[in-house]
C-alpha cells in the first residue's frame, strides 16, 4: 500500500501529520512521533510577540524598585540576557534534524509585521523542512474593513514568502468573508499551503466571579466538518497544498480529509488525550481502510470528494444549506419548552 | 596602556579583592554587599584571578559564619577574602584575633559604617573599624576610589610579606557608593606585587595531615603572656612592609603613597589629621586656603594600624603650631576619639620641635556632610589662641555648645567644573540615567568624573537626588553639590515638596519635566521657585518627558528623554557626537532586552530633542502657588518641628537639642506625613459592596478603613462622604463606610484584585475601583478627615467576635501608612497583628524591611488607639531578635510575679474587689482585660503618694498586672539564618513569645540576596544558577519540640487561616511561630497580583497552609491540621509566572528543567510528610 503524501513539496512516508502543540518541546518527544510513524513533525509554535513580550516584561519586573533605596539598588544578580529569543527553539530544530528521518516542520505564531522574517530566516537557517506560519488575529476596531485584514496577512505572507526558500505554509481560522479571495492572494504572495485551520480562541465565563477565564477544550471530529468543507472547496481551484486541522480523531477522519483534498491531515487534541503513540493507529488504520476498499495509494483518494468531483456539489452551497434547514424535523411537543 | 575606568568605591575594591583571592566567603550587609555580588557575578561568568583559577564565593548564614569560614580557608592554605562592615565587622571580631593571633595573611575589605548605638545607621563612619582595634589587624584607609583600588592591592601584598592581616578600610556609601574616574590597575601590576615565594609560604604554613601541626591550642598562664609577646617583631615590621609595597606600586603606576600623606602649604601652621574621604574636602578646601596665602595643610593618614609615630611625625611641616585631627566616629566616656589619641600619644613619645598644640574634634557621623566651609571652620579653630578641643563640626550642638560655628557660604568648589543636581524618583529611572551619562562622561572625555546618588528612606514614591560633576581637573569634592550650574527636575511635583533650586549657582540652567507648555510653565510654579529663578538669572528649559515616553512607548520611563535633554544642554560633548553616545548606551543598558526595547530608546532621544524647548522668563515672580506644608500645622509640636523639618528636608540643619537623647520618639507620626504618590487611588462604591471587609484586611498601606458609626454621627458628613446600610448582625441603625485616605495611598490596587464583588451591570467594575488622580481634593480630604473623627467603637447592639475579615475591618489598624513598596505581601499581616493585639503588643524587630519601613526616620507606622495604647517597638540588632523579645517576656513575666506577689499582703489597702480580679488567672478576652484595666486604674488610685516600699514597689510594676503580647518579627534572612539559633533556643524555652516570620524568600532589605527560606529553582543573588537546594523547613523542625504553636499562612490565599493561626497563637500557653507567606518585588512579580501568586503557591502545594497546635493533643486530638486541599496544579504553573524563576527558564532551560523538576519533588515529599503528620492517630494524651 502506497501512503505517501507530497505535501509542501516534501516526500512524506504517510499524510498524517502532528500538529503543532506543546507535544512536541523536546527532540524525544520528536523521536516518539517518527517512531510512532508519523509522516512528519511539526514543532510547538514560537510565539513571535511572546519573545519581545517577555523580554520586556522581564526586564521591567527585574528593573522593578531598583535604584530607588540606599540598601537595595537591585534586586537580582545582573542577567546575562534577558533576550530569550528564538535559540531554543532554533536548538530543537537542529536537534529534531540531526535525528529525525521525517520532515521538521516549523512553526510561527504571530500577529504583526514584527519578527516574523527575522525569525524565519533563522528557522530555514536552522534547517526546518518547511515553515507553518500560524496567524492569529482577532480584529476588535469597528473602523477595520476585512479588506485591511486580509491585506494584513497577506502582507505577512508575502514578507515571510519572500525572506525564505522553505516552503512556507498558512494556518489561519475560518472566519473570514471571503476565504477561497483570501487564499487566491496567499498563493500569489508565495505560500506553499494552508492548514485549515487553527483552533479559535474561545475563553468560558465564570458566572460567579464574573470573570472570563481561558479555557481551551479539544477538538472533537465533529469539527472536522469545517475544515472539511473549505478544503473541498479550495483544493480544486488553487494550487496550495491543504492541510487538514481540527477535528481529525480516527481512521475515517484522516479518510475524509484526504477525500475532500488535503494532502495532510494533522492532529493534536487526540494525541493530547491517548499519547502520541496513536499515531501509529491512525496510519495502520488507514491502510486497512484503504486495503479493505480496494485502494493502492493516498494519492488515489485524494481530492475524490472535493467540490467538483462529488455527484452533488450543491451539497457544499447555500442551495443545500436551505434544503437542509426546511427538512429539519420539529422537535416533538414534548422536548418543547 | 593606561586604562581609564568609572566605577565606584566598592567595585575598586571588590577588583583587587577578586583577582587576588581564591576563597571569598561573605554575608550581606549595607554598603558593603555590592562587592560581593560583583564577585558572584564575576564567578558565575569564570573570570579567572591572578592565578588562572576562579574564585570561590560562598555565602554564609552571618558574618560570624563568613568569619569562620574564612579562617578554616585560610589555615587550609587558601587566599581568602570578605566584605562587610559595621555590625557585621563586629561579628567578625572573635575571628579577627584568631587570624591575626595566628599571623594569617588575610584582608577584609570595609565599606566603614555606623555601628547602631541610639539607632541604626546604614550610612558611613569609623565607629566599626575603630571597635577593631585591638584585633591585632594592619588598618589602611582610602579616600577615593582609587585610592581604594591602589590600597586594596597594596592591603594584599602588604599582607602576604608581613603575615599580619589586614583592613582595606574606606568610607560607607560616600567612598563605597560614589563613582569616579579612576584609572584601573592591570593584572598584569597585581602579579607582580602579589609575591609568589610569599604566598608558596602561606600555603606551606597550611594545616595537611601530610605535614601535620597542631593550632588553635589553650594555654595556660604560665606561656600565654610570652606568646603573645613573641608576634611583635612581626607588627615592627609592618610599617616598613606597607611602604615598600606603596614603593613598589609607584614604581609600576606612577601613584605616590606614603603611610601619612602631607599636602599644603610647606610652611603651613595649622594642619588638619585624618583620614577616609574627608581628608579629601581637606586637600580641596586647603589648595584653596593656600592659594591665597593661608598657610594650612593636611595630614592624610594611609596606615592607621601599625601607628608609626616617627613617619607620623616627620610628615608633619616643621613650621607646624596647632593640629586638629579631625575623628569620624564618637567615644563617649574616652578622653578623645582613638586618631586623636593616637596623635596625642606619638608627639608625647616623639615631641614635635615646635610643640604643637592639639585638638581633636568629630566630624561626619554616619555620613553627615563634611564640607570645605567645615574643613575651613576646623582651620579658622586652630587660629585662635586657644582653639575648642574635643569639638564637633558640621552640626549646631546647641546643648554642650562643643560645635564649631560655619560660614556655610564659603565654597571651595572648582570653578571650571561641571556641576549637576537631578531631582527624581527611585521609579523613573534618574539615577540609573545619571550613572550612565557619568560613565559616558568619564569614558568619552577627557574630563575628570564624579557621580553620587543620595536615596531616600522610603520603599515607594521614594525620592532619588543624584550629583554630577566632571570637569577638566581632578575631583575631590567628597560632598553634596553645593553650588550648582546644572539643576534637572525630573519630577514636576518635587517643586513644591522641596527646595529645589537652593543649590543652584548664579546663571545656573534649571530643566524641568513640565506638563505645562513654555508658555503655561511660569504660572504653575511656586513664588519662591519664581523668586530664585529671577534673582539668580537661572536659564529654564522644559520637556513634557511623559509625552515623550508615552508617544515613544516608554510607559512612564523617562530616564533616556531626561538624559538626551541633559546632554543637549550642558554641550560636554558636541550634540551629534553626544547622541551617538547615547545611543551606544542605550545598545549597552537595553541590548539585553532586544530589539524593541532599543528602538523604543532610540525614539525617545529623537523626540526628546524635538521636544526640549527654552522658557522666556518674565521679571517678576507673581505665583499664588505655594510650597506644600511638610506635615500640617496641627500636628504635633514635635512632629512639626522635628520630624517635619526631616521630612522637608532640613533635617541637617536641626540643632542636637532638638533630638531625643536616647533614640526615643512618638509612634503614629505617618499620619502626618502626607506623600500624594499614587496617580490612581481607590474610590468605594457601596452600592456593590458586600462589606467583606478583604480589601480593608490586604491594603499593605493601612489607606482602607471600615467604621460602624451611629447615624447620629454622621450628621454634618461632608459632600462625598459616604455610606451605607449595614449588612452585619446588631447593627441595625448603624451605618457602614469605608473611606479612602486618598493622600497615604501607594496606588498598589491590591484592594481592587481582592474585592470579590462585581457592578450587576458592568463587570469590569468592582466595590472599589481604581481612578485616576490628578490631585487629591478638598472633598477627598475633607471625608477623610471626617471619617477620623468618628468613633473607633463600632456602633452595634453587641460588639462583633474579631474572627473573620468582616469583622476585623472594624478594628483600628495601629500600623498605617508605612513607605513599604506599593504592594508589600508583609506589611498586611502586621497590620492585622496591630488589629488584634495592637494595644497591648511589645515588638522585636529583627533588622530588615520590617525595621526600615516600621523604623526608619522621619516617620513610623506603628501608631495608638483612641485610649493612647498602642504597640511599643524596638530593634535591637539583626542577629539577636529572638532573644531580644525573649529578654522582654521574662522581664514582663518577672514583673508580673513580683506585682502578684504583692497584691494579697495588701488586700486591705487595695480593696477585694482590685485584689481578686487581678489574682485572679487572667482570661484572653476583651471584656477581662477591660476589667483589670479598670483594676489596674483603682490601684494606681488608691497608692498615689504611698511611700511604703512594697507599694511603691506595686505602684510601679501595676501596669504589668494586664498581660502585654510580646510578638518578635523579622524576615526569612532573620529566622532562617543568622538569627536561627536564637529563634530555635527562645522556641524551645517554652516562654510565651510569639514570633511571625515575614518570609519573602530572600534578604529583601538589602538587594535579594539567597537565604535559606529561597526556594530550590529561584534565581536570588548569591543563587545566579538557581538555588540548587531545597528550602527549609522551619516550621517542622519547630514541631519537633511538641510544645511550640506553629502555622504557615498565606493571607491572599486564605485569609480565615491566617486570621484563626495568628488568634491561636496569641492564645498558646507557650512559644508559637508563624510563617507568612510574603509577595515581593525581589519575586519581580506585578505586585498587583501578590495575592493570586499566594493562592498559587498554596494551590500547587508549594505554600501548604497549616496550623500545628499543641493544645489540641492535650485533648486527644491530632496537633497537625493541614489547612489547605492537596496540590491541584503543579509547581510549575507557580513558578512560571515569576521574574525569579523565569530568569533561569532563560538563562539556562535545561538548569530550570533540572531543578523545577526536583523542587516538584520536594513539594510532593513535603506535602506527603505533612500529610502523614496530619493523618496520624497517634497523639500525646
Amino acid at each position: 500500500m502506497n501512503l505517501t503524501t507530497t505535501y509542501l513539496g516534501l516526500t512524506l512516508r504517510n499524510p498524517i501529520v502532528p500538529a503543532s502543540s506543546p507535544l512536541s518541546r523536546t527532540p524525544g518527544e520528536l523521536r516518539r512521533m517518527e517512531d510512532a510513524g508519523a509522516g512528519a513533525v511539526t514543532l510547538f509554535s514560537l510565539f513571535e510577540e511572546q519573545i519581545e513580550h517577555e523580554t520586556e516584561m522581564m526586564g521591567h519586573y527585574l528593573d522593578y524598585g531598583a535604584e530607588s533605596y540606599s540598601e537595595s539598588l537591585s534586586f537580582f544578580p545582573p542577567p546575562e540576557s534577558y533576550h530569550r529569543g528564538p535559540e531554543q527553539y532554533l536548538e530543537l530544530i537542529r536537534k529534531g534534524k540531526e535525528s529525525l528521518e521525517v520532515p521538521v516542520i516549523a512553526s510561527l505564531n504571530g500577529a504583526s509585521m514584527g519578527g516574523w522574517t527575522q525569525y524565519a530566516k533563522e528557522i530555514e537557517q536552522a534547517g526546518a523542512d518547511a515553515l507553518e506560519l500560524n496567524i492569529y488575529w482577532i480584529e476588535t476596531d469597528p473602523l477595520v474593513t476585512s479588506n485591511q485584514v486580509d491585506e494584513r496577512y497577506r502582507e505577512i505572507v508575502a514578507a515571510v514568502a519572500g525572506a525564505v526558500k522553505i516552503p512556507v505554509t498558512v494556518k489561519i481560522g475560518p472566519y473570514f468573508s471571503s476565504l477561497p479571495n483570501l487564499a487566491k492572494n496567499l498563493y500569489e504572495s508565495g505560500a506553499h499551503g494552508m492548514v485549515l485551520f487553527n483552533r479559535f480562541y474561545q475563553p468560558d465565563f465564570d458566572v460567579e466571579a464574573r470573570e472570563v477565564r481561558p479555557k481551551i477544550e479539544w477538538s472533537s471530529s465533529y469539527e472536522l466538518r469545517l475544515p472539511l468543507h473549505w478544503v473541498a472547496l479550495l483544493s480544486d481551484w488553487i494550487d496550495l497544498d491543504f492541510a487538514v486541522s481540527s477535528g481529525v480523531h480516527n481512521r475515517t477522519d484522516v479518510v475524509k480529509a484526504m477525500m475532500a483534498g488535503a494532502k495532510v491531515a494533522t492532529c493534536a487534541s487526540v494525541l493530547l488525550d491517548r499519547g502520541v503513540e496513536y499515531v501509529g493507529k491512525l496510519v495502520s488504520g488507514l491502510e486497512e481502510w484503504l486495503e479493505s476498499h480496494e485502494y493502492t495509494s493516498v494519492a488515489q483518494m485524494q481530492g475524490s470528494m472535493s467540490y467538483k468531483r462529488v455527484a452533488n456539489p450543491s451539497a457544499f452551497k447555500r442551495a443545500n444549506y436551505m434544503k437542509e434547514l426546511q427538512s429539519f424535523p420539529p422537535p416533538p411537543p414534548a422536548l418543547r419548552r | 596602556m593606561k586604562s581609564w575606568i568609572t566605577i565606584d568605591g566598592n567595585e575598586a575594591a571588590a577588583r583587587i579583592a577578586y583577582r587576588a583571592s581564591e576563597i571569598i566567603a561573605i554575608y550581606p550587609i549595607t554598603p558593603s554587599s555590592n562587592m560581593a555580588e560583583l564577585c558572584d557575578e564575576w564567578s558565575v561568568r569564570k573570570y579567572k584571578n591572578i592565578w588562572g583559577s576562579i574564585p570561590v564565593v560562598q555565602e554564609m548564614q552571618s558574618e560570624a559564619g563568613a568569619a569562620g569560614a574564612l579562617h578554616g580557608a585560610l589555615q587550609a592554605g587558601s587566599l581568602s577574602t570578605t566584605f562587610t562592615a559595621s555590625q557585621g565587622l563586629l561579628l567578625m571580631i572573635p575571628n579577627m584575633f584568631k587570624i591575626a593571633g595566628e599571623l594569617t595573611p588575610a584582608v577584609f575589605h570595609i565599606a566603614a559604617r555606623t555601628v547602631a548605638t541610639h539607632a541604626l545607621s546604614i550610612f558611613g563612619d569609623h565607629s566599626d573599624v575603630m571597635a577593631t582595634r585591638s584585633t591585632g589587624w594592619a588598618m589602611v584607609f582610602g579616600g577615593s576610589p582609587q585610592e581604594v583600588q591602589d590600597l586594596a592591592l597594596v592591603a594584599h601584598a602588604s599582607t602576604l610579606r608581613s603575615r599580619v592581616p589586614f583592613l582595606n578600610a574606606f568610607d560607607g556609601f560616600r567612598t563605597s557608593h560614589e563613582v569616579q574616574k579612576i584609572l584601573e590597575i592591570p593584572d598584569e601590576t597585581i602579579r607582580e606585587m602579589i609575591d609568589e615565594d610569599l604566598v608558596k609560604a602561606h600555603r606551606e604554613r597550611a594545616l595537611s595531615p601530610d605535614h601535620p601541626v597542631l593550632r588553635g591550642t589553650a594555654q595556660n598562664p604560665d606561656v600565654f603572656f610570652q606568646a603573645r609577646e613573641a608576634a611583635n617583631p612581626f607588627y615592627q615590621k609592618v610599617s616598613d612592609i606597607v611602604q615598600s609595597e606603596m614603593d613598589k606600586l609607584q614604581t609600576l603606576v606612577g601613584r605616590s603613597y606614603h603611610l601619612f600623606d602631607y599636602v599644603g602649604a610647606p610652611d603651613a601652621e595649622r594642619v588638619i589629621v585624618m583620614m577616609g574621604s574627608g581628608a579629601e574636602c581637606a586637600e580641596e578646601t586647603v589648595a584653596h586656603l593656600t592659594a591665597k596665602g593661608e598657610k594650612v595643610g593636611v595630614v592624610k593618614v594611609r596606615l592607621y594600624r601599625p601607628f608609626d609615630i616617627p613617619r607620623f611625625v616627620a610628615s608633619l611641616p616643621a613650621t607646624v603650631r596647632s593640629l586638629a585631627v579631625l575623628d569620624r566616629c564618637k567615644e563617649p566616656g574616652a578622653i578623645g576619639e582613638p586618631l586623636y589619641q593616637d596623635v596625642v600619644t606619638a608627639l608625647v613619645e616623639q615631641p614635635h620641635r615646635n610643640r604643637p598644640i592639639v585638638v581633636g574634634g568629630r566630624y561626619g557621623l554616619s555620613c553627615k556632610e563634611f564640607t570645605p566651609a567645615m574643613v575651613k571652620a576646623v582651620f579658622d579653630n586652630l587660629a585662635v589662641e586657644s582653639p575648642h578641643n574635643h569639638f564637633t563640626v558640621g552640626i549646631v550642638d546647641d546643648v554642650t555648645h562643643l560645635s564649631l560655628d560655619v560660614d556655610s557660604s564659603f565654597s571651595a568648589e572648582d570653578k571650571d567644573s561641571f556641576r549637576g543636581v537631578f531631582w527624581g524618583l527611585g521609579a523613573d529611572g534618574t539615577v540609573g540615567a545619571n550613572k550612565n551619562s557619568i560613565k559616558i562622561i568619564g569614558g568619552e572625555t577627557e574630563n575628570w568624573a564624579q557621580g553620587y546618588f543620595v536615596y531616600d528612606s522610603k520603599k515607594s514614591g521614594s525620592v532619588t537626588v543624584s550629583h554630577l560633576r566632571f570637569g577638566p581637573n581632578p575631583i575631590r569634592s567628597t560632598y553634596l553639590i553645593q553650588k550648582a550650574n546644572f539643576v534637572a527636575i525630573h519630577q514636576f511635583g518635587l517643586i513644591y515638596r522641596y527646595a529645589v533650586l537652593d543649590q543652584a549657582d548664579i546663571g545656573a540652567t534649571v530643566l524641568v519635566n513640565s506638563p505645562y507648555q513654555p508658555g503655561e510653565l511660569w504660572e504653575h510654579l511656586p513664588l519662591s521657585f519664581q523668586q530664585q529663578v529671577i534673582a539668580k538669572n537661572l536659564s529654564l528649559y522644559v520637556l513634557d518627558a511623559y509625552t515623550v515616553a508615552h508617544e515613544s512607548k516608554m510607559g512612564v520611563r523617562i530616564n533616556t528623554i531626561m538624559q538626551t535633554a541633559f546632554f543637549a544642554l550642558c554641550k560636554i560633548l558636541p550634540p551629534d557626537e553626544a547622541i551617538a553616545k547615547i545611543r551606544e548606551a542605550i545598545q549597552k543598558t537595553y541590548g539585553k532586552r532586544g530589539p524593541r526595547v532599543v528602538e523604543q530608546n532610540f525614539a525617545a532621544v529623537d523626540l526628546a530633542l524635538a521636544a526640549l524647548k527654552p522658557v522666556i522668563v518674565p521679571a517678576k515672580a507673581f505665583s499664588r502657588v505655594g510650597m506644600r506644608e511638610s506635615v500640617p500645622a496641627e500636628a504635633p509640636a514635635f512632629v512639626r518641628d522635628v520630624l517635619g523639618e526631616i521630612i522637608s528636608g532640613r533635617g541637617d540643619q536641626l540643632p542636637v537639642s532638638a533630638m531625643p537623647v536616647d533614640g526615643t520618639f512618638p509612634t503614629g507620626t505617618t499620619q502626618y506625613e502626607k506623600r500624594s504618590i499614587s496617580l490612581d487611588i481607590p474610590y468605594w462604591d457601596p452600592e456593590v459592596c458586600s462589606q467583606c471587609g478583604k480589601c480593608v484586611l490586604n491594603c499593605p498601606h493601612g489607606v482602607i478603613r471600615a467604621k460602624m458609626v451611629a447615624e447620629a454621627d454622621l450628621i454634618g458628613a461632608p459632600s462625598g462622604f459616604r455610606s451605607a446600610t449595614p449588612k452585619f448582625r446588631d447593627a441595625e441603625g448603624s451605618r457602614f463606610t469605608i473611606q479612602v485616605s486618598a493622600e497615604d495611598c501607594t496606588g498598589c490596587a491590591l484592594c481592587v484584585e481582592v474585592c470579590p464583588e462585581r457592578d450587576k451591570s458592568d463587570s469590569s467594575r468592582r466595590a472599589i475601583n481604581m481612578n485616576p488622580v490628578i490631585e487629591i481634593t478638598d472633598e477627598q480630604r475633607a471625608a477623610w478627615g471626617f471619617f477620623q473623627t468618628l468613633p473607633d467603637e463600632p456602633a452595634m447592639a453587641e460588639e462583633p467576635i474579631y474572627d473573620n475579615a468582616k469583622s476585623i475591618q472594624l478594628l483600628r489598624p495601629l500600623f498605617e501608612f508605612s513607605g513599604a513598596c506599593a504592594g508589600c505581601g508583609e506589611t498586611p499581616y502586621l497590620k492585622l497583628l496591630s488589629q488584634l493585639v495592637g494595644d497591648r503588643l511589645l515588638m522585636a524587630n529583627a533588622t530588615g524591611c520590617s525595621s526600615i519601613y516600621g523604623g526608619n526616620l522621619p516617620t513610623t507606622p506603628w501608631a495608638k488607639n483612641h485610649t493612647g495604647r498602642g504597640p511599643a517597638w524596638s530593634n535591637s540588632l539583626f542577629e539577636d531578635n529572638a532573644e531580644f523579645g525573649f529578654g522582654m517576656r521574662i522581664a514582663l513575666d518577672g514583673q508580673r510575679q513580683q506585682a502578684l506577689h504583692l497584691l494579697e499582703p495588701n488586700r486591705e489597702t487595695l480593696g477585694d474587689e482590685v485584689t481578686d480580679t487581678l489574682a485572679a488567672p487572667e482570661k484572653a478576652d476583651e471584656a477581662t482585660r477591660r476589667k483589670r484595666r479598670a483594676c489596674v486604674d483603682e490601684l494606681k488610685a488608691r497608692l498615689k503618694g504611698t511611700t511604703r516600699p512594697d507599694l511603691v514597689t506595686l505602684l510601679q510594676l501595676a501596669d504589668s498586672l494586664v498581660d502585654k503580647s510580646v510578638w518578635i518579627i523579622g524576615g526569612d534572612g532573620w529566622a532562617y539564618d543568622i538569627g536561627y539559633g536564637g529563634l530555635d533556643h527562645v522556641l524551645a524555652c517554652g516562654k510565651k513569645v510569639r514570633c511571625l516570620v515575614l518570609d519573602t524568600e530572600v534578604y529583601s532589605n538589602t538587594g535579594g540576596q539567597a537565604s535559606k527560606g529561597t526556594p530550590r529553582a529561584a534565581v536570588a543573588k548569591f543563587a545566579s544558577g538557581g538555588k540548587p537546594t531545597a528550602k527549609k523547613d522551619l516550621g517542622r523542625m519547630a514541631m519537633t519540640y511538641g510544645n511550640v504553636y506553629v502555622a504557615q499562612v498565606a493571607l491572599g490565599a486564605e485569609d480565615s487561616q491566617t486570621i484563626k493561626a495568628f488568634i491561636e497563637a496569641e492564645a498558646h500557653e507557650g512559644p508559637s511561630l508563624i510563617i507568612a507567606y510574603c509577595h515581593c518585588i525581589a519575586h519581580a512579580i506585578d505586585m498587583q497580583r501578590g495575592l493570586d501568586q499566594q493562592k498559587l503557591a498554596v494551590e500547587c502545594g508549594y505554600w501548604p497552609l497549616y496550623r500545628y497546635n499543641p493544645a489540641r493533643a492535650l485533648r486527644g486530638r491530632n496537633p497537625m491540621q493541614l489547612d489547605s486541599k492537596p496540590p491541584s496544579r503543579r509547581l510549575r504553573e507557580y513558578a512560571e509566572r515569576e521574574g525569579r524563576y523565569r530568569m533561569l527558564m532563560q538563562s539556562d532551560p535545561a538548569a530550570f528543567e533540572e531543578l523545577i523538576q526536583s523542587a516538584q519533588t520536594d513539594v510532593d515529599d513535603r506535602w506527603a510528610a505533612y500529610t502523614r503528620l496530619a493523618t496520624t492517630q497517634e497523639v500525646k494524651k
